[in-house]
């Protein structure tokens, strides 16, 4: 193993060190590039472990950690993965350098407006779920660890602590101590629980605390003790601190918050459903509260002893094939007929066998290039609120509980696309649509419904009457 | 270069076939044979001559104790396994089983340990089922990493210098990196008579830069295999659970 320390202009593996952007305790990252072949775009960042002298190399079990997972990452939410080094040489992980703003900076700017609070934790959300999708929980979420792209995507960095449901953990080992982040560790990871996905949602939710208030909501408590007093005291609700936080968002932040996973979100993207249609969101007595639990409650859970659950057969992907969204597009510009009722009787089933699913109403309104200008005109409004009442009438039989159904009237001047955007835009898993016959007219034209069974990034159920 | 690891065959033919042709179309140019070749199944003599085939040109072979008790019956055995044994040294010929006492109980390779059982006691054929026996095991073996079966379910453990082993129960068919800064044991699953579950036979492939192992399933005529056990007349149980994986 390499015990020099490496310097500017070193060559480690074919990349050479162009220059340090960073040592801290753990590791020094070094912006490099490749001594042969193309020019690299974008630049690459290479990250070596720091290892003090005479420590053994299983002290770096993060970094291994990392070398493990990053690897197997795709898309836009992690840096992508280019080389490693091999540990009997010189440790090392080449990535790429991600153009971005790292949430640190912009927390620091705090507190920030509520529509911005939502915006980042929309993009955070649906980056987590692109994550849990690849069977991955990140167990250190901070801002720190995230950057902001400049198209506002998020990019999850540091997979130190991370746990990947196909691979073994190799901190497990170490479960008496919390391993985390202070603030923003969750009550099932202080008593050493590697296997929640939904601690990063808690992470996640002190996150959005802290850019609406400023302020962490547990503190930054330095011992395990500490940290556990997040199982029994509940924070002080965002809007005590920033009246100008809306109720939306201290129910979404507080149901992030919540000490027993199971009543935080089903999923991210169920998450980021939430933040981006502040309309849509049940308001619970969370949404308003201004106090936190009274003293009797706070003791009575406390005197309720945690204990760590025994490791189940982790699921962190499957687990997100229980709470999918379902989007059901129904045409509704010449009223309920016949198969707008066979297209709900479907949705209602797809939505029934999974008790986690949420149920997105999305209706269209083909709009002429005309009325897309500036200023709504009162009949347009009008019709668009005609709409929504008929999308909400016709789902009225769905007979679904108010949170977990929600209704999108859509202005466009093309319906496929408006569709697959949303589709895309909320990651949706499973679409139900209905479609007009089939005559060699419609297939040589295409039809709203082709267009989405090709486009859609998800299952498409595509309903016909027969005949 | 892929090596692939092959345990508990007994002497399932279509099983081994379908591992062996699986491996090769992988590019697996290292054949390890991790013992228990015979008992249970229907063709111990074309398992054995496959094997001694693949020794001949260069593969690895360790002994099992179903094979050892072909020379010398073990008395801890149960009823099943017995009468599967005295009905196979009855189709073995003296060439068949001078090769089982023939072969060695472990083979060290490059920082590999291969055997049937465990690394502390290899004649003794102590179970390895639990992170407790897998540090035993590791402790006591020099080698970096150990490859063993004889469980029939596949298993992963993990331990560095100091430190709790961990365990690990590996996913078919997804490669694991096995940290170099770590030691490692693997418990391959059987590709004759897997009891994890999971009816397809199992064998092991390791594969380099980064060093990965995968748990390869291979979905195979069971239903074959399980005709020829009963057309022998071995007890009838040994074919059933060739459907189940139980």
């Amino acid at each position: 193993m390499r015990r020099a320390r490496p310097e500017q202009g070193d060559v480690i593996d074919g990349f050479r060190l162009d220059a340090c952007i960073h040592r801290g305790a753990m590791s020094a990252l070094w912006r490099v590039s490749r001594t042969e072949g193309e020019c690299d775009d974008p630049p690459l960042l290479m990250k070596i472990p720091t290892l003090a002298e005479g420590e053994d190399v299983s002290a770096i079990v993060g970094f291994e950690t990392e070398q493990m997972i990053l690897p197997r990452l795709t898309g836009p939410h992690a840096p992508r993965f280019v080389a490693a080094g091999d540990f009997a040489q010189t440790p090392h992980l080449v990535m790429e350098l991600v153009e971005g703003r790292s949430l640190h900076d912009i927390a620091k700017e705090g507190p920030l407006p509520a529509d911005r609070v939502a915006a980042i934790g929309a993009s955070v959300a649906r980056a987590l779920q692109d994550l849990h999708r690849q069977h991955v929980i990140h167990l250190d979420l901070k801002p720190a660890n995230i950057l902001i792209r400049p198209n506002g995507e998020a990019v999850f960095i540091d997979f130190g602590l991370s746990r990947h449901d196909e691979l073994p953990d190799l901190l497990g080992e170490e479960s008496d101590v919390p391993m985390g982040t202070a603030p923003y560790i969750s009550p099932e990871q202080v008593i050493g629980v590697r296997w929640e996905p939904k601690s990063d949602h808690f992470a996640l939710g002190v996150i959005l605390y802290e850019l609406v208030t400023g302020k962490w909501p547990f503190g930054n408590p330095q011992r395990k003790s500490g940290m556990m007093r997040r199982i029994w005291r509940d924070p002080v609700p965002p809007r005590a601190i920033n009246p100008d936080c809306p109720p939306w968002l201290q129910e979404a932040i507080l149901r992030c918050l919540c000490v027993d996973p199971a009543r935080r979100y089903g999923s991210a993207a169920q998450l980021a459903f939430a933040l981006e249609n502040p309309d849509q969101a049940t308001l619970t007595e969370r949404a308003t509260r201004l106090k936190q639990d009274g003293f009797w409650t706070v003791l009575r859970r406390r005197l309720k002893a945690p204990t760590r659950p025994s490791p189940a057969q982790i699921r962190i992907a499957a687990e997100l094939d229980a709470a999918p969204i379902v989007m059901v597009a129904v045409d509704l510009a010449n009223g309920v007929n016949e198969l707008a009722e066979r297209v709900r009787v479907q949705a209602g089933r797809a939505v029934e066998a999974e008790p986690g699913a949420r149920l997105a109403c999305v209706t269209v309104i083909k709009t002429a290039l005309l009325s897309l200008e500036e200023d709504v005109d009162d009949q347009g409004r009008t019709a668009y609120l005609q709409r929504l009442i008929e999308l909400k009438d016709w789902a009225r039989a769905l007979n679904l509980p108010q949170d977990t159904i929600s209704f999108h009237v859509l202005e466009a001047l093309d319906p496929a696309a408006a569709l697959i955007d949303y589709v895309r835009k909320n990651q949706v898993d499973h679409v139900v649509l209905g479609a007009r016959g089939s005559s060699a007219l419609r297939r040589y034209l295409g039809s709203v419904s082709s267009q989405v069974v090709a486009e859609a990034p998800c299952t498409v159920t595509v309903v016909r009457l027969p005949g | 270069m892929s090596i692939a690891l092959f345990s508990d065959i007994h002497a399932n033919r279509e099983a081994f076939e379908a591992c062996l042709s699986d491996a090769r179309r992988r590019g697996a140019s290292r054949f390890v044979l991790l013992g228990d070749y015979v008992g249970y199944g229907a063709d111990p003599v074309w398992v054995l001559e496959t094997v001694a085939d693949l020794v001949a040109k260069g593969a690895v072979a360790v002994l099992g104790n179903h094979d050892a008790a072909v020379g010398t019956p073990d008395t801890a055995m149960n009823p099943v396994a017995t009468a599967a044994l005295d009905w196979t040294r009855r189709q073995l010929g003296t060439v068949h089983k001078t090769f089982l006492k023939n072969l060695p109980l472990k083979v060290v390779e490059e920082g590999r340990l291969y055997v049937h059982a465990n690394g502390w006691a290899p004649g003794d054929w102590g179970y390895i089922t639990s992170a407790v026996e897998a540090e035993r095991s590791m402790r006591v073996a020099p080698q970096q990493w150990t490859f063993c079966g004889h469980t029939h379910v596949p298993a992963l453990y993990h331990m560095s210098p100091q430190r709790p082993p961990g365990a690990f129960s590996p996913p078919p068919n997804k490669p694991v990196p096995l940290a170099a800064s770590r030691r490692w044991l693997a418990v391959l699953g059987s590709v004759g008579q897997p009891r994890d579950g999971n009816p397809a036979a199992c064998y092991g492939l390791l594969e380099h830069s980064p060093l990965c192992l995968t748990m390869v399933r291979v979905p195979y005529d069971a239903e074959a295999a399980a005709r020829k056990v009963a057309a022998a007349g071995l007890p009838d149980s040994l074919g059933r659970r060739l459907l189940t994986g139980r």
